[in-house]
């Protein structure tokens, strides 16, 4: 019982490290990559190749004031960004990042939970992740707050729904909630002809399931509720200092979630050539194809014009809704037609 | 192994602090945010006895309540909205015009 | 182990119990829909000791995720002041109201405890509980025995979109 305890305890402690390691970096590489599409370098005065930059923007957070609107409602104003954070880190423990590894003599396998309705528990978090933006918009005592935050929530629950109903073509094919189940059926002639995108409607729900997941974490082109030049920065903008870090770092965190659910459940996780018998190259597939899903975004929100509210709203409910409904029927059609 | 009867002690207990809630509370939100709590306390009692007796109905009827309770939901919250906009106040004191 | 699940089950029925008596005692309609979405985490806590990890994790993505959202909506929405003005028409209700829960508490705890204690012994939790909990048991009944109600359910959502959205209409819209 304590082995399983510490297995765990070790477990999560190195996700949590790799996670927030991964969050500062992100940073970084975003406005490295809006520097090359912007055809000029990014930041590159800290630290080789400008590899430190993270550090000086973590040191500069700390050091600004810490500011709490006298008419807000304290509790709730530091409750609210801690409600969107501690969603968003505890969804990677129902994520598989490799089959199994055998160190010390011991069989770790690379998940730090197994669960029967892991993509379940995953939608629970992100239903809970609404929250912190309601609140955190309500609690500032600011009227653009309240109506950036109550515009980002109304778009985050509109765009669950096309998100769950993209998943559910998914379930038709692999028959569990499990991701660790959906990843092992999606091993192949060396390891990259089983992946789901190949699979004939579930290559359209790969596109419906990202650009949902682009609208469900509030980035480009969906971001109008928190932009820097509309609304005054919607929901976040009575916020400094770490509570201010503490949203953007859910917001990075939010997207490394649906890069790494995107790519369990249609890139085929950690399958790749001669995956079994390495089984370390397990987590480096996951990394590279989780990074591309990332980068794929970043790219997409320095290309892409932003989408005004109400057209977001009506292209979530009368574009994105009946396209994934109908997609469900046909993959239950081509189920059935084609076992 | 917790006994049933406790489980089923915790969800008379939250029925009853809903069935009080909905007795003293006058804003009309409030009233309906017991009522919930009330639905909730049977869904405790419905699973308790599904995983005693080891039936899959009791668990059906509770995804089967929560789905009216969703309904319930919805077209409650409309009444209230416009309940509101024309009277200005929640307070279920004074929606009486239909009194004699 | 057995301590374990019981400290458990104490600690998530407190926790129900107590949020609970919370949305009583507050007087912003914002703080108690709050606790009712603590009470409802906990009952989903509650959920997952009995082995029903299905209706556990659609407690949350429903009632605590999509049916407290809209109740947190409209109270945002509407901007209800806390404390309203009081027009209270027969002021000595509100004290009777507490021996009379004391008595339906009594009757309540009679009735439950009793039935308990009666008709079975307290059997525990096991194997079945499990196999019953799971996704792929609800599913199949829900579409082979309990079919009716399925297709009842969804025409009962469909009446209160319906509903919702023709209360909700300014005029003239």
């Amino acid at each position: 019982m304590t082995n399983i305890l510490v297995e765990w305890v070790i477990k999560t402690v190195v996700i949590l490290l790799i996670l927030v390691t991964a969050v500062a970096y992100l940073t970084f590489l975003e406005r490295k990559v809006m520097g090359w599409i912007q055809l000029r370098v990014g930041p590159n005065r800290v630290g080789p190749l400008g590899l430190l930059q993270p550090l000086a923007d973590g040191l500069k957070m700390i050091f600004k004031e810490d500011i709490i609107p006298s008419q807000s409602n304290k509790w709730l104003y530091i409750l609210a960004p801690a409600l969107s954070l501690v969603p968003a880190l505890m969804t990677f423990i129902v994520i598989p990042y490799g089959s199994e590894i055998t160190l010390f003599g011991r069989t770790i396998e690379l998940h730090v939970t197994r669960m029967n309705v892991g993509l379940l528990y995953i939608f629970a978090l992100t239903s809970v992740g609404v929250y912190g933006i309601v609140l955190a918009g309500w609690s500032s005592n600011n009227k653009y707050s309240l109506m950036g935050g109550l515009r980002s929530s109304a778009q985050m629950i509109s765009y669950e729904l096309a998100l769950g109903l993209s998943i559910v073509s998914v379930l038709l094919y692999s028959g569990s909630l499990d991701l660790v189940e959906i990843v092992n059926k999606q091993g192949g002639w060396l390891g990259h002809t089983g992946w789901n995108v190949f699979r004939f409607p579930l290559m359209f729900v790969f596109i419906i399931f990202y650009i949902a997941s682009l609208a469900e974490t509030n980035r480009t082109p969906f971001d109008l509720p928190e932009a820097d030049s509309e609304l005054v920065a919607g929901y976040h903008t009575e916020y400094s200092s770490m509570k201010f870090v503490m949203f953007q770092m859910a917001e990075y965190l939010n997207l490394i979630t649906s890069s790494s659910i995107a790519t369990a459940l249609f890139l085929g996780g950690w399958n790749g050539p001669f995956v079994g018998r390495l089984p370390i190259l397990g987590p480096v597939y996951f990394a590279i194809k989780a990074l591309a899903l990332i980068v794929t975004a970043m790219w997409i929100r320095y290309t892409v014009p932003r989408f005004r509210y109400d057209q977001l709203m009506r292209f979530g409910w009368t574009t994105m809704l009946p396209i994934a409904i109908i997609n469900i029927i046909i993959t239950a059609t081509v189920i059935l037609l084609f076992p | 192994m917790v006994p049933l009867s406790w489980y089923l002690a915790v969800s008379a207990l939250l029925f009853t602090i809903g069935a009080v809630g909905v007795f003293i509370k006058r804003n009309a939100i409030a009233i309906f945010l017991c009522i919930e709590l009330m639905l909730n306390a049977v869904n405790l009692t419905l699973v308790s006895l599904s995983g005693f007796f080891g039936d899959v109905g009791g668990q059906l009827f509770v995804f089967i309540v929560m789905t009216v309770a969703a309904a319930e939901a919805a077209v409650g919250l409309a009444i209230i909205i416009s309940i509101f906009r024309n009277r200005e106040s929640l307070n279920v004191d004074e929606v009486d015009t239909l009194k004699l | 182990m057995e301590k374990a699940s019981t400290i458990i089950f104490i600690v998530f029925a407190a926790a129900a119990v107590l949020s609970a008596l919370n949305i009583l005692l507050q007087r912003n309609p914002l703080y108690s829909a709050l606790s009712l979405i603590v009470t409802l985490l906990s009952l989903s806590a509650l959920y997952l000791t009995l082995h029903a990890e299905f209706i556990a994790v659609i407690q949350i993505v429903v009632y605590a995720g999509a049916i407290m959202v809209l109740f947190i909506f409209v109270i945002m929405l509407l901007n209800v002041p806390a404390v309203q003005p009081q027009i209270e028409k027969q002021k000595g209700l509100r004290y009777l109201a507490i021996p009379f829960a004391g008595i339906l508490i009594a009757e309540t705890f009679y009735v439950v405890l009793s039935i308990g204690k009666r008709t079975m012994p307290s059997v525990p939790v096991g194997t079945e509980a499990q196999a019953v909990g799971t996704t792929w048991s609800i599913g199949t009944s829900l579409f082979t025995d309990y079919l009716l109600p399925f297709e009842v359910t969804s025409v009962l959502i469909l009446m209160a979109v319906v509903g919702a959205m023709v209360l909700a209409r300014r005029e003239g819209d």
